[in-house]
């Protein structure tokens, strides 16, 4: 997500940082390149060029060239403006109120029904009782999607198959989610160009009718300029209170979330990141600023761990690294866990500089290679497993051709498993010297 | 580079912009301002030319604007021959197959099109006088089989579709041998919508191209990428990625009516040199047209400020 920015505009932070001091014909040289990824990253022109004024403004200034790292007080600017542009902190929705409806609009294919679907799954989460109200009455079979959706999910979906008033669909909608105590509404309209005026005029009467407290714009993240025509005057006909960015899952450099948030002023609610119903999260201005300056999303990654992980298990395998008394066993269940937290791809980019690894590794591989060695390790008896040097010729060939592949490659793995304890035991004594020292981890850039 | 070299390549540039210059003086060439030029490439830039591209236009505008003499036309149009010179070398039909039926895939990212665009590629032949048949090889996304079924029940085109979660290749198969017994003209497949950057499903769609042409030599004939004219430069990674997977042989671009301009196209024109077939501009059976760089390089340029 983001790579391509991520990696050119780490590139001008490679220059900025080998500078020792910042001459203001550097910092436009600097600024000019990141202006130009910004576009290429389909930042609208105008917010692009606002951006990098905003930045030169104050790069340009005392504090800057007098700053003992002057590169890194530039990072941080473009930094802080980047959350700024993306918004300052994540906003849920209002769902204060006993009963109240959501509303889906946007270009077609965005991803309206697929997001209903997600939304839907989220509040149910939630412990509200979520009603799918199916009023894209145009595209073909678009009800069917809902309602399988629905189903997947085991939800209510109000289907009124060839009803063509979609004010008529949502009064009945808000009638039947009374009658079924269903507490939140979500309406997934149709897909409309933003100037097609009889069709928005439609939402507006939708609108009128069932009052929603939310009207949220689901916008693909690959959408180019456009984006700011779009949400403009979806913003003008309907006063919409959010956006849904989706198809994060791809390489789209993500302009259009860069954007919104600056041309309509309102948040980015949640963003789409697969293409199953659980692949929805809410947006972080924060993490994703960071992620967008290649500084790595950690804290999503931490969370994800949070998720799968089990917090006395991580701790105990900790504990035994630092002690390098790191087992085979060890290495096992951790393999397990770094697998059950999804595909190898989706964690590396979240890590600091992943974006650039992605790009050069070719993950099915190693992912492959990971469930090779997990078979290798499953081949072993658990004293082999404890105590990996009894491991003798005899021992390494019945495990070999247990796990049906050569025994050098088994040679491989054990080596590069001691290269790891090794690795291992020098971290945990780099810890123990910077606790003597008495100081906190070196400044991480990944957190602010 | 020597040192040499270097200094010749330096005085070549100087020489260069000095008979550029000598040209402009003796033809009474205007010189091209600031704000021209900033609000040519605002058109550009804004139409999702890309940065690169945006700024070899503008070069080249640059540069046959200034040695074209003073009565010469001006900087828009000299800018909208340069796009449409760019995009000219195009063969908007589809291809045939030397005999027998004709196996057209479309593919594309999530969202674009694909299956309005196989309805609409069919109602075009059966317009012809031809008849087609329509794969439903989406067997993934909910509901997308009804769609295309829809469809076909709207335009009377037979659809062969398999259940969900069924092997896609497996469907495109059969549709081939049921496009044979029918004596049809085109088989139109619609493929799933999947992201380029997802290796697994590129697979699977190679998966089907392999089947289709082990069933049916030569098969598919023609494979279409659909792109969503409101992309922005991602279209050129998903171009890249799809023709490396599947060899693409043309371009679909969809949802033209609204207001934006399609401009990347140029951009993976120039990349990949693959021409665009068609446009999609609007929801109706007979909303989709044969591409025309004139046109749509003037479109590239209307309302623009």
């Amino acid at each position: 997500m983001f790579d391509s920015l991520s990696s050119k505009l780490q590139n001008v932070f490679r220059n900025l940082r080998g500078l020792g001091r910042i001459s203001e014909s550097n910092v436009a040289d600097s600024l000019r390149d990141v202006r130009m990824a910004l576009l290429d990253a389909d930042v609208n022109f105008k917010v692009a060029r606002d951006f990098v004024e905003r930045v030169k403004a104050k790069a340009i200034g005392q504090q800057v060239i007098q700053s003992i790292q002057p590169g890194q007080q530039i990072i941080k600017l473009i930094h802080d403006e980047l959350v700024e542009l993306l918004g300052a902190e994540n906003a849920g929705l209002d769902l204060a109120g006993a009963s109240v409806s959501l509303m889906m609009v946007g270009l077609h294919g965005s991803g309206k029904t697929t997001s209903s679907g997600k939304l839907a799954r989220l509040l149910q989460k939630q412990g509200r009782a979520p009603l799918l109200v199916a009023a894209d009455v145009y595209r073909p079979a678009a009800m069917d999607q809902l309602e399988t959706l629905g189903k997947q999910l085991d939800l209510p979906v109000f289907v009124k198959r060839g009803e063509t008033d979609v004010v008529r669909i949502g009064r009945e909608a808000l009638a039947f989610a009374e009658a079924n105590q269903r507490n939140v509404l979500i309406f997934d309209t149709a897909g409309r160009l933003q100037i097609d005026e009889p069709l928005v005029q439609e939402l507006v009467r939708l609108r009128e009718v069932v009052q929603p407290r939310e009207i949220l714009l689901v916008l693909d993240a690959a959408t180019g300029q456009e984006a700011v025509n779009v949400a403009t005057h979806f913003d003008q006909a309907l006063h919409i209170t959010g956006a849904i960015l989706t198809k994060l899952d791809g390489d789209a450099r993500g302009g259009a979330a860069l954007s919104f948030k600056s041309v309509v002023g309102k948040p980015i609610k949640f963003m789409g990141v697969g293409e199953k119903l659980e692949d929805f999260e809410p947006f972080h201005p924060e993490r994703m600023a960071q992620r967008i300056l290649g500084m790595g999303d950690v804290v999503s990654l931490v969370e994800k761990a949070a998720e799968t992980v089990d917090a006395e298990e991580a701790k105990r395998l900790e504990e035994k690294m630092r002690k390098g008394q790191f087992t085979l066993e060890d290495f096992l269940a951790q393999l397990r866990q770094m697998r059950s937290m999804g595909p190898l791809e989706n964690l590396v980019g979240m890590l600091p500089g992943g974006g650039d690894m992605l790009k050069n590794a070719d993950l099915s591989k190693s992912e492959k290679e990971f469930r090779r060695m997990e078979g290798l390790i499953c081949a072993m008896t658990p004293l082999e497993r404890r105590n990996p040097q009894i491991m003798n010729a005899r021992r390494r060939l019945r495990i070999a051709t247990g796990s049906g592949v050569k025994v050098s490659e088994l040679n491989n793995l054990l080596q590069r498993f001691g290269q790891m304890q090794q690795m291992m035991k020098k971290m945990g004594k780099f810890q123990k010297m910077l606790g003597r020292m008495g100081g906190a981890p070196p400044p991480g850039l990944f957190r602010r | 580079m020597g040192l040499f070299q270097k200094l010749k390549a330096g005085l070549q540039k100087t020489h260069s912009k000095l008979v550029h210059e000598i040209k402009r003086i003796v033809t009474g060439s205007p010189r091209l301002t600031g704000t021209t030029l900033a609000e040519l490439e605002a058109a550009l830039i804004g139409a999702d030319l890309g940065f690169a591209m945006t700024t070899q236009i503008v070069a080249a505008v640059k540069h046959a604007y200034e040695t074209q003499g003073g009565a010469g036309p001006d900087v828009f149009a000299i800018a909208e021959a340069e796009v449409a010179r760019s995009l000219a070398a195009n063969e908007p039909a589809l291809k045939r197959a030397a005999n027998g039926v004709t196996v057209v895939s479309v593919v594309g990212v999530n969202g674009t099109g694909k299956t309005t665009t196989c309805a609409k590629l069919a109602h075009l032949i059966q317009d012809r006088g031809e008849t087609a048949v329509l794969a439903a090889c989406d067997t993934f996304r909910a509901a997308a089989i009804e769609q295309l079924q829809l469809w076909g029940e709207r335009l009377g085109v037979p659809v062969v579709a398999g259940a969900y979660h069924a092997d896609p290749a497996a469907v495109a198969h059969d549709a081939i041998t049921a496009a044979h017994s029918r004596g049809a003209q085109f088989l139109f497949v619609d493929t799933a919508g999947r992201l380029h950057t997802k290796s697994n499903l590129m697979k699977e769609l190679q998966k089907v191209h392999r089947v289709m042409g082990k069933k049916l030599p030569g098969a598919p004939h023609e494979v279409l990428l659909v792109l969503d004219a409101t992309t922005g430069m991602n279209a050129i990674n998903q171009a890249r990625e799809f023709h490396k997977a599947v060899t693409l042989t043309g371009l679909v671009v969809t949802k033209l009516d609204g207001t934006s301009k399609a401009g990347m196209v140029v951009a993976i024109q120039k990349e990949l040199g693959l021409p665009i077939k068609f446009i999609g501009v609007g929801e109706q059976p007979d909303d989709l047209q044969p591409f025309d760089a004139g046109q749509f390089a003037t479109a590239l340029f209307s309302e623009k400020g």
